[in-house]
Protein backbone atom coordinates (compact mmCIF):
# COMPACT_ATOMS: atom_id res chain seq x y z
CA UNK A 1 0.00 0.00 0.00
CA UNK A 2 1.56 3.10 -1.00
CA UNK A 3 2.17 6.27 1.41
CA UNK A 4 -1.28 8.07 0.82
CA UNK A 5 -1.88 11.98 1.36
CA UNK A 6 -5.14 13.78 1.61
CA UNK A 7 -5.22 16.44 -0.47
CA UNK A 8 -9.02 17.78 -1.35
CA UNK A 9 -9.73 20.72 0.22
CA UNK A 10 -7.48 22.14 1.30
CA UNK A 11 -5.96 25.20 0.48
CA UNK A 12 -2.35 26.82 -1.07
CA UNK A 13 -0.44 25.81 -0.27
CA UNK A 14 -1.06 22.73 1.93
CA UNK A 15 -1.00 19.96 -0.95
CA UNK A 16 2.19 21.03 -1.50
CA UNK A 17 3.82 21.25 1.90
CA UNK A 18 1.97 17.55 2.81
CA UNK A 19 3.70 16.51 -0.94
CA UNK A 20 6.77 17.55 0.87
CA UNK A 21 6.42 16.05 3.92
CA UNK A 22 5.54 12.93 2.80
CA UNK A 23 8.34 12.43 0.06
CA UNK A 24 10.60 13.19 2.75
CA UNK A 25 8.99 10.13 5.13
CA UNK A 26 8.49 7.57 2.25
CA UNK A 27 12.16 7.45 1.01
CA UNK A 28 12.01 5.76 -2.07
CA UNK A 29 8.28 4.34 -2.05
CA UNK A 30 5.67 5.27 -4.41
CA UNK A 31 3.35 7.73 -2.90
CA UNK A 32 0.18 9.24 -3.49
CA UNK A 33 -2.06 12.36 -3.36
CA UNK A 34 -5.52 12.99 -3.74
CA UNK A 35 -6.51 16.55 -4.86
CA UNK A 36 -9.82 17.94 -5.98
CA UNK A 37 -8.70 21.32 -7.98
CA UNK A 38 -6.78 21.59 -11.22
CA UNK A 39 -4.86 24.00 -9.34
CA UNK A 40 -3.69 22.00 -6.74
CA UNK A 41 -2.64 18.96 -9.30
CA UNK A 42 -0.74 21.43 -11.25
CA UNK A 43 1.29 22.82 -7.94
CA UNK A 44 2.08 19.07 -6.77
CA UNK A 45 2.82 17.90 -9.97
CA UNK A 46 5.41 21.07 -10.77
CA UNK A 47 6.84 20.17 -7.36
CA UNK A 48 7.40 16.52 -7.66
CA UNK A 49 9.07 16.92 -10.64
CA UNK A 50 11.39 19.86 -9.36
CA UNK A 51 12.76 16.73 -6.97
CA UNK A 52 13.48 14.84 -9.80
CA UNK A 53 10.22 12.29 -9.21
CA UNK A 54 8.07 10.33 -11.40
CA UNK A 55 4.39 11.66 -12.06
CA UNK A 56 1.85 10.15 -13.48
CA UNK A 57 -1.73 11.65 -12.87
CA UNK A 58 -5.36 10.70 -13.19
CA UNK A 59 -8.39 11.41 -12.42
CA UNK A 60 -9.91 9.51 -9.04
CA UNK A 61 -11.78 6.47 -9.74
CA UNK A 62 -14.99 5.51 -7.32
CA UNK A 63 -12.87 2.46 -6.14
CA UNK A 64 -9.61 4.68 -5.17
CA UNK A 65 -11.64 7.45 -3.31
CA UNK A 66 -13.03 5.18 -0.22
CA UNK A 67 -16.29 6.23 -0.49
CA UNK A 68 -15.48 10.38 -0.68
CA UNK A 69 -16.78 11.89 -3.76
CA UNK A 70 -14.53 11.66 -6.95
CA UNK A 71 -15.84 14.18 -9.13
CA UNK A 72 -13.10 16.84 -10.27
CA UNK A 73 -10.47 15.12 -8.39
CA UNK A 74 -7.18 13.73 -9.69
CA UNK A 75 -4.53 11.08 -7.86
CA UNK A 76 -0.92 12.07 -8.58
CA UNK A 77 1.69 8.78 -8.16
CA UNK A 78 4.95 10.17 -7.43
CA UNK A 79 7.55 7.74 -7.97
CA UNK A 80 11.57 9.28 -6.35
CA UNK A 81 14.25 8.67 -8.17
CA UNK A 82 16.59 6.95 -6.40
CA UNK A 83 18.87 9.56 -4.79
CA UNK A 84 17.31 12.00 -6.18
CA UNK A 85 16.04 13.90 -3.17
CA UNK B 1 6.12 24.86 -19.89
CA UNK B 2 3.10 26.08 -21.16
CA UNK B 3 2.08 27.22 -17.65
CA UNK B 4 5.02 28.98 -16.93
CA UNK B 5 4.34 31.10 -20.30
CA UNK B 6 0.73 31.78 -19.65
CA UNK B 7 1.94 33.00 -15.68
CA UNK B 8 4.59 35.39 -18.41
CA UNK B 9 2.00 36.72 -20.54
CA UNK B 10 -0.46 37.38 -17.85
CA UNK B 11 2.04 39.00 -15.66
CA UNK B 12 2.67 41.37 -18.89
CA UNK B 13 -1.00 41.59 -19.59
CA UNK B 14 -1.61 42.82 -16.25
CA UNK B 15 1.01 45.38 -16.08
CA UNK B 16 0.23 46.80 -19.06
CA UNK B 17 -3.34 47.01 -18.66
CA UNK B 18 -2.77 48.39 -15.34
CA UNK B 19 -0.51 51.49 -17.15
CA UNK B 20 -3.50 52.37 -19.49
CA UNK B 21 -6.29 52.06 -16.77
CA UNK B 22 -3.77 54.92 -15.26
CA UNK B 23 -3.87 57.07 -18.59
CA UNK B 24 -7.64 56.27 -19.26
CA UNK B 25 -8.24 58.16 -16.28
CA UNK B 26 -7.70 55.86 -12.58
CA UNK B 27 -5.44 57.46 -10.09
CA UNK B 28 -1.69 57.77 -10.25
CA UNK B 29 -0.05 54.32 -9.39
CA UNK B 30 -2.95 52.93 -9.44
CA UNK B 31 -4.44 51.69 -12.29
CA UNK B 32 -5.64 48.38 -10.90
CA UNK B 33 -5.39 47.80 -6.75
CA UNK B 34 -7.96 45.35 -5.19
CA UNK B 35 -7.32 47.12 -1.93
CA UNK B 36 -8.07 50.31 -3.28
CA UNK B 37 -10.90 49.54 -5.16
CA UNK B 38 -12.97 47.60 -2.68
CA UNK B 39 -12.18 50.27 -0.56
CA UNK B 40 -13.74 52.50 -2.93
CA UNK B 41 -16.78 50.16 -3.49
CA UNK B 42 -17.80 49.88 0.38
CA UNK B 43 -17.59 54.06 0.00
CA UNK B 44 -20.14 53.97 -3.43
CA UNK B 45 -21.99 51.77 -1.41
CA UNK B 46 -22.10 54.08 1.63
CA UNK B 47 -20.13 51.78 3.77
CA UNK B 48 -18.23 54.92 4.88
CA UNK B 49 -18.63 57.85 4.11
CA UNK B 50 -14.78 59.32 3.26
CA UNK B 51 -16.06 61.36 0.68
CA UNK B 52 -12.94 61.27 -1.43
CA UNK B 53 -12.92 57.86 -2.21
CA UNK B 54 -16.53 56.14 -3.05
CA UNK B 55 -17.07 54.46 -6.31
CA UNK B 56 -18.31 51.18 -7.31
CA UNK B 57 -15.21 50.21 -9.60
CA UNK B 58 -16.11 48.11 -11.65
CA UNK B 59 -12.74 46.29 -12.32
CA UNK B 60 -13.12 43.94 -8.90
CA UNK B 61 -16.37 42.73 -9.85
CA UNK B 62 -14.58 42.11 -13.16
CA UNK B 63 -12.01 39.89 -11.95
CA UNK B 64 -14.72 37.89 -10.14
CA UNK B 65 -17.24 37.29 -13.48
CA UNK B 66 -14.23 37.08 -15.57
CA UNK B 67 -12.62 34.17 -13.53
CA UNK B 68 -16.25 32.88 -13.33
CA UNK B 69 -16.96 33.23 -17.06
CA UNK B 70 -13.72 31.15 -17.58
CA UNK B 71 -13.64 28.31 -14.83
CA UNK B 72 -17.11 27.62 -15.91
CA UNK B 73 -15.53 26.64 -19.71
CA UNK B 74 -12.55 24.66 -18.22
CA UNK B 75 -15.03 22.79 -15.63
CA UNK B 76 -13.42 24.18 -12.97
CA UNK B 77 -16.03 26.11 -11.21
CA UNK B 78 -17.05 23.74 -8.16
CA UNK B 79 -19.53 25.75 -5.64
CA UNK B 80 -17.32 24.35 -2.44
CA UNK B 81 -17.10 26.00 1.26
CA UNK B 82 -16.31 25.37 4.90
CA UNK B 83 -13.11 26.03 5.94
CA UNK B 84 -13.07 28.04 8.57
CA UNK B 85 -15.35 30.87 6.85
CA UNK B 86 -15.28 33.18 10.13
CA UNK B 87 -11.73 32.89 10.43
CA UNK B 88 -11.05 33.78 6.91
CA UNK B 89 -13.38 36.88 7.12
CA UNK B 90 -11.23 37.85 9.86
CA UNK B 91 -8.03 37.62 8.21
CA UNK B 92 -9.22 39.11 4.98
CA UNK B 93 -10.17 42.14 7.32
CA UNK B 94 -6.78 42.65 8.83
CA UNK B 95 -5.43 42.17 5.05
CA UNK B 96 -7.33 45.36 4.17
CA UNK B 97 -6.85 47.10 7.50
CA UNK B 98 -2.74 46.46 6.64
CA UNK B 99 -2.93 47.07 2.83
CA UNK B 100 -5.03 50.29 3.87
CA UNK B 101 -2.12 51.38 6.18
CA UNK B 102 0.45 50.73 3.10
CA UNK B 103 -1.80 52.37 0.72
CA UNK B 104 -2.33 49.83 -1.81
CA UNK B 105 -2.51 45.60 -1.77
CA UNK B 106 0.59 43.52 -3.22
CA UNK B 107 -0.53 44.37 -6.88
CA UNK B 108 -0.34 47.99 -6.53
CA UNK B 109 2.46 47.25 -4.71
CA UNK B 110 4.48 45.92 -8.19
CA UNK B 111 2.68 49.52 -9.66
CA UNK B 112 3.94 51.78 -7.25
CA UNK B 113 7.52 50.07 -7.56
CA UNK B 114 7.10 50.14 -11.30
CA UNK B 115 6.50 53.76 -11.49
CA UNK B 116 10.01 54.44 -9.19
CA UNK B 117 8.01 54.60 -5.74
CA UNK B 118 10.57 53.33 -3.23
CA UNK B 119 8.52 53.16 -0.31
CA UNK B 120 7.07 50.26 -2.24
CA UNK B 121 10.39 48.79 -2.05
CA UNK B 122 9.75 48.52 1.94
CA UNK B 123 6.83 47.73 1.47
CA UNK B 124 7.55 44.36 -0.56
CA UNK B 125 10.42 43.79 2.36
CA UNK B 126 7.35 43.35 4.60
CA UNK B 127 5.40 41.91 2.71
CA UNK B 128 8.20 39.21 2.51
CA UNK B 129 8.42 38.99 5.80
CA UNK B 130 4.98 38.76 6.65
CA UNK B 131 5.00 35.25 4.14
CA UNK B 132 7.65 34.23 5.65
CA UNK B 133 6.13 34.60 9.31
CA UNK B 134 3.12 32.78 8.15
CA UNK B 135 4.64 29.60 6.41
CA UNK B 136 6.53 28.72 9.83
CA UNK B 137 3.14 27.48 10.65
CA UNK B 138 2.18 26.43 7.69
CA UNK B 139 5.06 23.87 7.98
CA UNK B 140 4.12 22.83 11.04
CA UNK B 141 0.51 22.07 10.02
CA UNK B 142 -1.49 25.10 9.87
CA UNK B 143 -4.56 24.39 8.59
CA UNK B 144 -8.43 26.15 8.58
CA UNK B 145 -9.79 22.73 7.81
CA UNK B 146 -10.85 21.42 4.36
CA UNK B 147 -14.07 22.63 2.12
CA UNK B 148 -16.33 20.30 0.46
CA UNK B 149 -18.64 20.59 -1.89
CA UNK B 150 -21.60 22.95 -1.26
CA UNK B 151 -24.99 23.30 -3.07
CA UNK B 152 -24.57 25.12 -6.14
CA UNK B 153 -25.45 28.39 -4.84
CA UNK B 154 -22.89 28.85 -2.86
CA UNK B 155 -21.23 29.14 -5.84
CA UNK B 156 -23.04 31.64 -7.89
CA UNK B 157 -23.96 34.24 -4.85
CA UNK B 158 -20.50 36.14 -5.19
CA UNK B 159 -20.85 36.22 -9.01
CA UNK B 160 -24.02 36.78 -8.40
CA UNK B 161 -23.34 40.26 -6.46
CA UNK B 162 -20.64 41.00 -8.56
CA UNK B 163 -22.93 41.36 -11.42
CA UNK B 164 -25.28 43.71 -9.03
CA UNK B 165 -22.48 45.73 -8.37
CA UNK B 166 -21.51 46.58 -12.40
CA UNK B 167 -25.75 47.19 -12.54
CA UNK B 168 -25.66 49.67 -10.02
CA UNK B 169 -22.59 51.82 -11.14
CA UNK B 170 -24.01 51.78 -14.75
CA UNK B 171 -27.51 52.60 -13.31
CA UNK B 172 -26.06 54.41 -10.54
CA UNK B 173 -29.29 55.19 -8.44
CA UNK B 174 -29.28 58.04 -6.04
CA UNK B 175 -28.19 55.94 -3.06
CA UNK B 176 -25.00 55.33 -4.28
CA UNK B 177 -22.03 57.78 -3.13
CA UNK B 178 -19.60 58.84 -5.96
CA UNK B 179 -16.92 61.04 -5.41
CA UNK B 180 -16.93 64.44 -6.78
CA UNK B 181 -12.87 65.12 -6.14
CA UNK B 182 -9.94 62.92 -4.90
CA UNK B 183 -9.03 59.69 -6.15
CA UNK B 184 -12.64 58.11 -6.13
CA UNK B 185 -13.63 60.75 -8.42
CA UNK B 186 -10.66 59.51 -10.77
CA UNK B 187 -11.74 56.69 -13.23
CA UNK B 188 -11.48 54.88 -16.51
CA UNK B 189 -14.77 54.80 -18.39
CA UNK B 190 -16.62 52.09 -16.87
CA UNK B 191 -17.12 50.07 -19.88
CA UNK B 192 -13.44 49.90 -20.30
CA UNK B 193 -13.09 49.51 -16.74
CA UNK B 194 -14.95 46.31 -16.30
CA UNK B 195 -13.37 45.04 -19.55
CA UNK B 196 -10.16 45.31 -18.03
CA UNK B 197 -11.38 43.54 -15.20
CA UNK B 198 -12.90 40.85 -16.90
CA UNK B 199 -9.63 40.23 -18.92
CA UNK B 200 -7.42 40.47 -15.73
CA UNK B 201 -10.39 37.73 -13.99
CA UNK B 202 -9.71 35.46 -16.72
CA UNK B 203 -5.66 35.54 -17.01
CA UNK B 204 -5.60 34.96 -13.38
CA UNK B 205 -7.99 32.18 -13.04
CA UNK B 206 -6.48 30.23 -15.80
CA UNK B 207 -2.45 31.27 -14.82
CA UNK B 208 -3.15 31.19 -11.05
CA UNK B 209 -1.16 34.56 -10.27
CA UNK B 210 -0.94 35.43 -7.06
CA UNK B 211 1.58 38.17 -5.03
CA UNK B 212 1.39 36.11 -2.28
CA UNK B 213 2.03 32.72 -3.61
CA UNK B 214 5.09 34.13 -5.80
CA UNK B 215 7.55 35.04 -2.58
CA UNK B 216 5.74 32.32 -0.90
CA UNK B 217 7.05 29.78 -3.53
CA UNK B 218 9.96 30.71 -3.38
CA UNK B 219 10.40 30.46 0.50
CA UNK B 220 8.59 26.64 0.45
CA UNK B 221 9.80 24.95 -2.62
CA UNK B 222 12.66 27.49 -4.26
CA UNK B 223 10.08 27.66 -7.05
CA UNK B 224 9.91 30.91 -9.00
CA UNK B 225 7.13 29.64 -11.13
CA UNK B 226 4.20 31.93 -9.82
CA UNK B 227 7.26 35.38 -9.21
CA UNK B 228 7.62 35.44 -12.74
CA UNK B 229 4.10 37.01 -12.83
CA UNK B 230 4.65 39.47 -10.40
CA UNK B 231 8.18 40.50 -11.90
CA UNK B 232 6.30 40.67 -15.31
CA UNK B 233 3.63 43.20 -14.02
CA UNK B 234 6.12 45.03 -12.23
CA UNK B 235 8.29 44.63 -15.83
CA UNK B 236 5.70 45.82 -18.84
CA UNK B 237 4.47 49.05 -16.11
CA UNK B 238 8.15 49.90 -15.84
CA UNK B 239 9.08 49.98 -19.65
CA UNK B 240 5.57 51.75 -20.16
CA UNK B 241 5.82 54.28 -17.31
CA UNK B 242 8.64 55.38 -18.68
CA UNK B 243 8.13 55.51 -22.47
CA UNK B 244 5.07 57.52 -21.07
CA UNK B 245 7.48 59.96 -18.48
CA UNK B 246 5.54 58.41 -15.41
CA UNK B 247 8.85 56.99 -13.83
CA UNK B 248 9.88 59.33 -10.80
CA UNK B 249 12.51 57.39 -8.06
CA UNK B 250 12.75 58.60 -5.37
CA UNK B 251 10.61 58.11 -1.27
CA UNK B 252 9.11 61.69 -1.33
CA UNK B 253 6.16 63.11 -3.14
CA UNK B 254 5.00 59.98 -4.60
CA UNK B 255 1.66 59.90 -5.34
CA UNK B 256 -0.79 58.42 -2.87
CA UNK B 257 1.72 57.05 -0.17
CA UNK B 258 3.48 58.22 2.56
CA UNK B 259 7.43 57.94 3.50
CA UNK B 260 6.61 56.18 6.86
CA UNK B 261 9.19 53.34 6.73
CA UNK B 262 8.34 51.27 9.69
CA UNK B 263 4.42 51.25 8.81
CA UNK B 264 5.12 50.60 5.18
CA UNK B 265 6.98 47.63 6.28
CA UNK B 266 4.30 46.48 8.76
CA UNK B 267 1.41 47.26 6.80
CA UNK B 268 2.62 45.31 3.86
CA UNK B 269 3.76 42.30 6.09
CA UNK B 270 0.44 41.73 7.89
CA UNK B 271 -0.94 41.78 4.93
CA UNK B 272 1.41 39.01 3.85
CA UNK B 273 0.56 36.82 6.60
CA UNK B 274 -3.16 37.27 6.44
CA UNK B 275 -2.58 36.26 2.60
CA UNK B 276 -0.33 33.28 3.64
CA UNK B 277 -3.14 32.16 6.28
CA UNK B 278 -5.69 32.71 3.98
CA UNK B 279 -4.15 30.59 1.20
CA UNK B 280 -3.31 34.01 -1.43
CA UNK B 281 -3.25 37.57 -1.72
CA UNK B 282 -6.37 39.71 -2.28
CA UNK B 283 -6.49 39.18 -6.20
CA UNK B 284 -6.17 35.52 -5.96
CA UNK B 285 -9.39 35.60 -3.42
CA UNK B 286 -11.12 37.61 -5.81
CA UNK B 287 -10.68 34.70 -8.41
CA UNK B 288 -11.33 32.16 -6.00
CA UNK B 289 -14.53 33.60 -5.46
CA UNK B 290 -15.81 33.57 -8.78
CA UNK B 291 -14.65 29.80 -9.12
CA UNK B 292 -17.25 29.08 -6.91
CA UNK B 293 -15.27 29.21 -3.27
CA UNK B 294 -17.16 30.20 -0.90
CA UNK B 295 -14.56 30.60 1.57
CA UNK B 296 -12.84 32.98 -0.38
CA UNK B 297 -15.88 35.01 -0.78
CA UNK B 298 -16.28 35.36 2.70
CA UNK B 299 -12.41 36.68 2.98
CA UNK B 300 -13.73 39.42 -0.15
CA UNK B 301 -16.31 40.34 2.10
CA UNK B 302 -14.07 40.76 4.93
CA UNK B 303 -11.63 43.20 3.22
CA UNK B 304 -15.08 45.23 2.00
CA UNK B 305 -15.94 45.71 5.68
CA UNK B 306 -11.98 46.11 6.95
CA UNK B 307 -12.24 48.72 4.21
CA UNK B 308 -15.05 50.60 5.63
CA UNK B 309 -13.61 50.14 9.29
CA UNK B 310 -10.41 51.77 8.28
CA UNK B 311 -12.39 55.00 6.87
CA UNK B 312 -14.68 55.02 10.01
CA UNK B 313 -12.34 54.63 12.55
CA UNK B 314 -9.47 56.47 10.72
CA UNK B 315 -7.27 53.54 10.51
CA UNK B 316 -6.15 54.69 6.90
CA UNK B 317 -2.99 56.22 6.17
CA UNK B 318 -2.50 59.46 3.34
CA UNK B 319 -0.24 60.88 2.09
CA UNK B 320 0.09 62.42 5.42
CA UNK B 321 0.98 59.49 6.66
CA UNK B 322 -0.47 56.88 9.38
CA UNK B 323 -2.44 57.83 11.83
CA UNK B 324 -2.60 56.64 15.79
CA UNK B 325 -5.41 54.57 15.13
CA UNK B 326 -3.73 53.12 12.58
CA UNK B 327 -1.07 52.05 14.12
CA UNK B 328 -2.98 50.10 16.86
CA UNK B 329 -5.17 48.20 13.75
CA UNK B 330 -2.32 46.99 12.47
CA UNK B 331 -1.00 46.10 16.09
CA UNK B 332 -4.12 44.07 16.63
CA UNK B 333 -4.60 42.80 13.53
CA UNK B 334 -1.10 40.81 14.01
CA UNK B 335 -2.20 39.90 17.73
CA UNK B 336 -5.47 38.69 15.74
CA UNK B 337 -3.01 37.05 12.82
CA UNK B 338 -0.58 34.88 15.16
CA UNK B 339 -3.75 33.56 17.46
CA UNK B 340 -6.08 32.23 14.45
CA UNK B 341 -2.16 30.71 13.41
CA UNK B 342 -1.42 29.46 16.44
CA UNK B 343 -4.89 27.74 17.27
CA UNK B 344 -5.14 26.19 14.07
CA UNK B 345 -2.20 24.24 14.56
CA UNK B 346 -2.54 20.65 14.90
CA UNK B 347 -1.12 20.39 18.49
CA UNK B 348 -3.13 23.63 19.73
CA UNK B 349 -6.40 21.52 18.33
CA UNK B 350 -6.91 19.26 21.49
CA UNK B 351 -8.73 16.57 20.82
CA UNK B 352 -9.22 17.24 17.00
CA UNK B 353 -7.39 15.19 14.27
CA UNK B 354 -3.56 14.68 14.39
CA UNK B 355 -3.23 15.62 10.50
CA UNK B 356 -4.49 18.85 8.39
CA UNK B 357 -8.28 17.86 8.41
Amino acid sequence: MPHRVDARGLSCPQPVVLTQKALQDAGNDVIEVIVDNACSLENVTRFARSKGCAVETAPLSHAEAEGEGVDGCYIIRITPRAGAR
Amino acid sequence: MKQSRLVIISGLSIGAASVLLMRLGNPANMGVCVACFIRDIAGGLGLHRAAAVQYLRPEVPGFILGSMIVSSITREFKPRGGSSPLLRFVLGFFMMIGALVFLGCPLRMGLRLAAGDLNALVGLVGFAAGIWVGLIYLRNGFSLGRSTRLPAPNGAAMPAMAAGTVLLAAAAPAFIFFSTSGPGASHAPLLISLAVGLLVGVLAQRSRLCMAGGIRDLFLIKSGHLFVGFVAIFAAALVLNLAVGDFKLGFEGQPVAHTDGLWNFLGMGLVGLCATLAGGCPLRQCILSGEGDADAAVTVLGMLIGAAFAHNFGTAASAAGVTANGKWAVAIGYAAAVAIAYFCLPRAQKGGKADAA
